[in-house]
């Protein structure tokens, strides 16, 4: 016996799967994938948005002050988004 | 009044799946199975059938196609076998994991190479572990009266599993048979409308066949494999009521003659028949041997095949499958583990044979229970030998 940790033990499955309630695939923290994340130089963004349109999670939004920053619950760290920014603005680092 | 007419097995076949009002077929023709699949779509075009007949591309499509429209909660049959089904192989279990209630006529035959279209149950062997609910039947009878059941057993809430009716190629596809065709309101009493409980429905959005991570994946299959084998419950209540209704009682293993047997043969598909007539004329010899038919193959019958062998020296297992560079046949594989905990059990001699088409007689089953029991006696038992092989 292995302890639920909160997760639907196998009596709580649905028929096959099924996944009842719409949208819920945004519940999956796609983010513990990560080995490295985006940082970001503001000073070089010129604010295309051309990172948010090549991430293969969509999680690029602009914040606040317009800059485009990835959400970290999803960010899988792939680093594509540092790879098409024209302007070098993001760095990939290690996670820690 | 219900009629016993003479008719090929396929047709009485194509006849159930119309009485059993089923809506959607898709298939493919195949040797031994086309019979059955150009009945329907005769069917369909006159109009006889009320249903939406599919002629895909392939099997792999066919199957595809069954997952759709069982998805929606639609009566869903289909027929395959041998390199069909090898082509429809993945969606098999996509039709068990996803818990669509499809039902496939399986006419057993070998594969290739070399190319064979002659019976065996290769490719039976080959789907064993896709999750679905598998019969094997004996004679065209049984062939007709479990299509009924078969919807039966896979729509019912407890269950919803697809089910695979395993009829052996040629030797049941293409013979004729006086087969008992029921009447529309018996059939109706006994097999209640499909009510698919989450269907893909526009006013009530579902997700069907998603991913499921390492986190879910063994939650979901743990589901799965608890529901196939508490199936059986269900099974045995469908024959049950089967029984009562129509007369003829069916049960995961048939105990032919196995009154004071101290050696039982265990056959499946139609060579059971041959097998209970080399039983008879050994019983009239003064053997005390008898005859298991194994009919259901999927959930694995331990409990009955154990209470079948409790007080039995030898039995004997005849596979018409191989499992090269294994065990030898995997019904006898099976039944060996099945018994292999007990404290008493009786010694299990394996043999293969009967592949690609290949007859085995009365004689010949009278010989494979005579060489099984001395080679038992003797204690020389292999993992399984090849019967009627030429040397
Ligand atoms: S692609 Fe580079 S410059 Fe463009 S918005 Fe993204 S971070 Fe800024
Ligand atoms: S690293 Fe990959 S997932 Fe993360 S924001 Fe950049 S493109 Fe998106």
């Amino acid at each position: 016996m292995t302890e639920s940790e909160g997760k639907p033990t196998w009596q709580q499955i649905e028929i096959g799967a099924i996944i009842t309630e719409p949208g819920s695939a945004r519940q999956y923290q796609t983010g513990d994938w990560r080995t490295q994340r985006p940082t970001y130089a503001h000073e070089r963004c010129i604010k295309c948005g051309l990172c948010s349109i090549y991430c293969p999670e969509g999680c690029i939004e602009p914040n606040e002050e317009g800059y485009f920053e990835a959400d970290l619950f999803y960010c899988k760290g792939c680093g594509i988004c540092a790879r098409e920014c024209w302007t070098k603005a993001i760095n990939m680092v290690e996670e820690e | 009044m219900t009629q016993r007419v003479g008719i090929e097995v396929s047709r009485a076949v194509a006849i159930a799946a119309r009485l059993a009002n089923v809506d959607v077929v898709a298939a493919y023709p195949i040797t031994p199975q086309t019979h059955i699949v150009e009945d329907l779509s005769e069917m369909v075009a006159s109009g006889e059938l009320d249903a939406s007949y599919i002629p895909v591309e392939s099997e792999h499509s066919a199957m595809s196609s069954c997952l759709g429209s069982a998805a929606v909660g639609a009566r869903t049959f289909t027929a395959t076998a041998s390199q069909g089904m090898e082509l429809m192989h993945e969606v098999l279990y996509v039709a068990s994991g996803m818990r669509l209630p499809i039902v496939m006529a399986v006419a057993n035959r070998a594969l290739s190479a070399p190319i064979s279209i002659w019976g065996d149950h290769s490719d039976v062997m080959s789907v064993r572990d896709t999750g679905w609910i598998q019969i094997f039947v004996t004679n065209g009878q049984e062939a007709f009266d479990n299509i009924f059941c078969a919807f039966r057993i896979g729509e019912d809430r407890r269950v919803l599993l697809p089910v695979m009716i395993h009829l052996d190629g040629f030797q049941l596809t293409h013979v004729i048979e006086p087969i008992y065709l029921e009447d529309q309101d018996k059939v109706d009493k006994f097999l209640p409308p499909n009510e698919y409980p989450l269907p893909l429905d526009p006013d009530r959005p579902v997700t069907m066949g998603a991913f499921g991570p390492p986190d879910i994946y063994t939650e979901v299959k743990k589901a799965q494999d608890v529901v196939l084998t508490s199936s059986k419950e269900v099974i045995l209540e469908a024959w049950k009521e089967f029984g009562d209704i129509f007369g003829r009682y069916y049960s995961p293993i048939q105990c032919y003659r196995c009154e004071g047997a101290k050696v039982l043969l265990m056959t499946m598909g139609s060579f059971s028949e041959t097998a209970m007539s080399a039983v008879d004329a050994m019983r009239d010899d003064g053997n005390a041997v008898g005859l298991l038919n194994l009919r259901l193959w999927r959930p694995f019958p331990f409990a009955e095949i154990r209470q079948a062998v409790k007080d039995i020296d030898v039995l004997i297992v005849f596979d018409r499958a191989l499992s090269f560079g294994g065990p030898g046949g995997p019904v006898c594989s099976e039944v060996r583990s099945a018994l292999y905990n007990l404290d008493k059990k009786p010694k299990v001699v394996g043999f293969v044979g009967g592949l690609g088409g290949r007859v085995v007689s009365l004689a010949g089953f009278r010989e494979i229970i005579e060489r099984g029991t001395r080679i038992a006696k003797e204690g020389t038992e292999q993992e399984f030998e090849m019967f009627g092989v030429r040397e």
